[in-house]
């Protein structure tokens, strides 16, 4: 295979998992705004939560991988669920900028509350995975990837039967639709947020522990970057929708690989927050959405 | 001819919202414009003033296209507006509510205001004139400091005419002006009509439900039910016309 | 020019010049510790920031969380006029202020069809894209910043700072800024009224992102060193709150916003990360229990000292 091919399909295979991950947290980002109209910013600290409670699942208590990322997700459920009885629900009929700059406080409180709590040193994760490097036609696939790919999936393919097979999914995308409608029709709208919230911020902490699997090291900021550019992901397929935020995520991933495969890594970060720009300009419902007309 | 339309569609996605529309105001004329709800009348004022941009046909105001205009350039042009669910600057006050109209004639540049030259000093002065005398024939001057939000029901839709006229329009669309005004006040609006035509040399286009109105102010009368005319007429011939009365079928019309 | 000589307007230029002359004379006879001297230019330029962000956000409705980004424009083009180009004070500020004016209207232009959310998310980006430029620009030091001369004193600081807030507050209370208050308040009505929205907000935007500019310039020309980290969406975002704090549409409001947030700042300067955790947890609690901050709408005003009759304009 030419090395050229070989190069693009290896930034392609980088950009899959890095786009996975993504993809995880711009699901949570994509369901809380769908069903509350709210850009949850503490989003990303959520996943910094996550791979800290996986980094102790696996270095202090031992465990392996599955049970730590079981582990991770149940405890940021609980703590998604948190953030929203105490901060976001007595704001429900706020204005949208008194909501942001709460969820921005929370995002901040957990950042800075974190450091306090486990000082600003990086920590590394133990040795999970076997090192073993597979080779198909000189592209290198590391075990992680493909335990990386393989859960993200899985997680999706969960996700989507339970939005679209289960009761709560059903009342989850009632509230989505029309709130008030939901409320008359007999749902609980109040338990519904609650599970959107403990759904989006288990799938942050599986994106949390992959990452301190994949990357080895974690902080208590290693959240927001990866946080904005889950949302830039979401607001790519179209926020509010969930199978935009899986594509938003990989494209996103993919993009964020081949600029740094051309060399040009330090400018990786505006790549993301150009994308953004653009498709707020040039479409802001993003590539699944529709245009919605304001009443006059 | 103040106002003519040529064949004025709109239409959303699959929906025609409103067909073929040809109606035609001359200056100082009060004409009607009614219909079923859904029939596209608001949608007819929305195309009008620039908020929607027609499919196909022309709008004619003194002659001159206003297609394509954004609303503030419509309003430029000589028309004025109020709306179906009152649109007031809440948190301004009812003096300052009416001095945003004004705005459009303002005569003193953002450097006036910045450097508080006399030229701010005196267009102030005119505006807070021409405001106050507003006011005081809208019964509104007591309330003038006054935050709309704060005002009454019959006061804010008063509120809203007063401003739409503070814009010095030529011809003023008025969307639904009575709802929810009790027999008593409807009849305080129809005199108020009729004078703000006399008074500020206007021609008028209103849509209305409440029929006592429109019969007794309206001069001609246009019927749109889904999207177009079925019928134009005095307020006679609509009365009587089948038409109508089906497309109103199990409403009264007095 | 009669207009402008009353009661009011006398007591305001007393008051202003009185708290000029206090501290130049506790500056000057060395009584002031720097630590204080180095807070109280700070509380000057992020007056000048706070009242410039609520111009865009709080009186045009404009929800804009990359301010940031036009001081960085302002600290690096005026500190490449005096540090590199060795042009006098004055050039070095006025240049970086109209570049970040352009910037403004740049920004503002293509935004305009944005509402809240997107708005916020969309300057926010703009914001960083500026940072990462200058991160990764090597004239300007890159990562490391790079240094230059002290010439800003408190005259300097004070004096442009009454001016930016003189300006802003002279453009707020005419038509003009009630046009913007009226696209804050309700943007199809304004429009049907007869106002340009696109024109104010891309004016609010201008007018904004200069004087945002310009205190970025102070700050740069004061500092020592300026580096991409200090204008960081952690920056805009301070600057917010203090627009939130003293509530949104009051200029008095951010006044005192930017005067409280500096203090809390100045009172915790050797804990960090304490400091942005209270700071954090002062943003959740004012958002539940007074949003409006607090000034709410209102203006601090001395007219009490109106005689009877008197316009409110001046």
């Amino acid at each position: 295979m030419g090395s050229v091919t070989q190069q693009i399909i290896q930034q392609f295979v980088n950009g899959i998992s890095l786009g996975s991950i993504y993809a995880l947290i711009a699901l949570g980002y994509t369901m809380v705004y769908g069903i509350i109209k709210l850009i949850n910013f503490a989003h990303g600290d959520v996943m910094m939560v996550g791979a800290y409670v996986g980094w102790f699942a696996t270095t202090v208590l031992h465990l392996s991988f599955l049970p730590a990322l079981l582990l991770a997700m149940v405890a940021c459920a609980v703590l998604g669920m948190l953030i929203e009885r105490i901060a976001y629900k007595p704001l429900r009929n706020a204005t949208r900028i008194a909501a942001l700059i709460t969820a921005i406080g929370v995002s901040l409180f957990l950042e800075y509350g974190g450091m306090l709590v486990v000082t600003a040193d990086i920590r590394t994760y133990p040795p999970v995975f076997p090192d073993t490097m597979y080779s198909i036609g000189g592209i290198t696939f590391k075990y992680g990837d493909i335990v990386m790919i393989v859960t993200s999936v899985v997680l999706m393919l969960l996700l989507n039967f339970i939005v679209q097979y289960t009761k709560a999914g059903k009342a989850m995308r009632a509230v989505s639709f029309d709130k008030d409608a939901a409320l008359l029709m007999g749902i609980n709208v109040n338990n519904t947020i609650s599970i959107t919230f403990a759904i989006g911020s288990a799938l942050a902490a599986a994106a949390g522990v992959l990452t301190g699997v994949y990357f080895n090291t974690i902080d208590p900021l290693m959240g927001i970057i990866p946080g904005l550019k889950a949302f830039v992901a979401a607001v790519l397929g179209g926020i509010g929708i969930i199978p935009g935020a899986m594509v938003g995520g990989l494209v996103l991933g993919m993009t964020e690989a081949f600029v740094s495969g051309l060399g040009w890594s330090t400018w990786r970060d505006a790549v993301a927050f150009l994308i953004l720009i653009l498709v707020l300009i040039i479409k802001p419902s993003g590539l699944f959405g529709k245009n919605m007309r304001e009443k006059v | 001819m103040l106002l003519k339309t040529e064949n004025l569609s709109i239409s959303f996605g699959g929906l025609k919202a409103v067909s073929n529309l040809n109606i035609e105001i001359n200056a100082g004329e009060l004409v009607g414009l009614i219909g079923p709800n859904g029939a596209g009348k608001t949608t007819v004022f929305n195309l009008l003033t620039g908020v929607y941009a027609p499919t196909e046909g022309q709008m004619l105001f003194e002659g001159k296209s206003i297609v394509g205009l954004k609303p503030f350039q419509v309003t430029n042009r000589g028309i004025a507006r109020t709306f179906q669910n009152i649109r007031l600057f809440g948190d301004m006050t009812v003096a300052e509510n009416v001095k945003i109209a004004y705005h459009q004639h303002a005569t003193y540049t953002t450097a006036s205001a910045i450097l508080r030259l006399p030229a701010f000093y005196r267009g102030e002065a005119e505006m807070e004139k021409e405001a106050a005398e507003l006011l005081r024939i809208f019964h509104l001057e007591s309330k003038a400091g006054e935050l709309a939000k704060n005002l009454p029901y019959g006061e804010q839709r008063r509120l809203e005419i007063a401003r739409a006229l503070a814009a010095k329009p030529k011809l003023l669309l008025l969307d639904e002006p009575a709802a929810g005004m009790n027999p008593q006040e409807t009849q305080e609006l129809m005199k108020l009509i009729r004078w703000i035509r006399e008074h500020f040399h206007l021609t008028i286009l209103l849509i209305e439900h409440d029929m006592s109105l429109v019969m007794g102010v309206c001069e001609r009368i246009y019927v749109l039910d889904y999207g177009t005319t079925i019928a134009h007429g005095n307020p006679e011939e609509i009365k009587s016309n089948p038409k109508v009365i089906e497309a109103y079928l199990g409403e009264e019309v007095v | 020019m009669g207009n402008l000589i009353n009661r009011r307007n006398i007591v305001a230029l007393l008051g202003i010049v009185l708290i000029y002359a206090l501290v130049q004379g506790l500056i000057v006879t060395e009584i002031m510790p720097p630590f204080f001297k180095l807070t109280i230019i700070l509380i000057t330029i992020y007056i000048i920031l706070s009242t410039s962000l609520n111009l865009i956000t709080g009186i045009t409705g404009q929800f804009s969380v990359g301010h940031a980004g036009f001081m960085a424009i302002g600290a690096y083009l005026s500190a490449i006029f005096t540090a590199k180009l060795h042009y006098p004070l004055v050039l070095g500020l006025i240049v970086g202020a109209v570049v970040a004016a352009i910037a403004g209207f740049l920004v503002g232009l293509p935004t305009l069809r944005l509402r809240g959310d997107y708005l916020a998310i969309a300057t926010l980006g703009l914001g960083e894209i500026v940072r990462i430029i200058f991160l990764n620009t090597e004239y300007v030091g890159g990562a490391s910043g790079f240094t230059l001369a002290s010439k800003i004193t408190w005259s300097w600081a004070y004096w442009l700072m009454v001016i930016s807030v003189l300006v802003i507050k002279n453009f707020t209370n005419s038509t003009h800024g009630r046009a913007c208050i009226a696209i804050r308040d309700n943007e199809i009505a304004a429009e049907a009224m007869g106002v340009n929205t696109t024109k104010y907000k891309v004016l609010a935007f201008t007018i904004g992102a200069f004087f945002g500019g310009l205190a970025g310039g102070i700050y740069a020309n004061y500092m020592y060193i300026i580096q991409p980290m200090t204008f960081n969406f952690i920056t805009s975002f301070n600057i917010l709150v203090m627009v939130v704090l003293g509530g949104m549409g009051s200029l008095t409001g951010s006044i005192l916003g930017a005067i409280v947030m500096q203090v809390i700042n100045a009172a915790l300067a050797g804990f960090p990360e304490w400091r942005m955790v209270i700071t954090a947890l002062l943003l959740v609690v004012m958002m539940i229990f007074r949003p409006t901050g607090l000034m709410g709408t209102k203006e601090f005003s001395l007219n009490f000292l109106r005689k009877k009759g008197e316009s409110n304009a001046a």
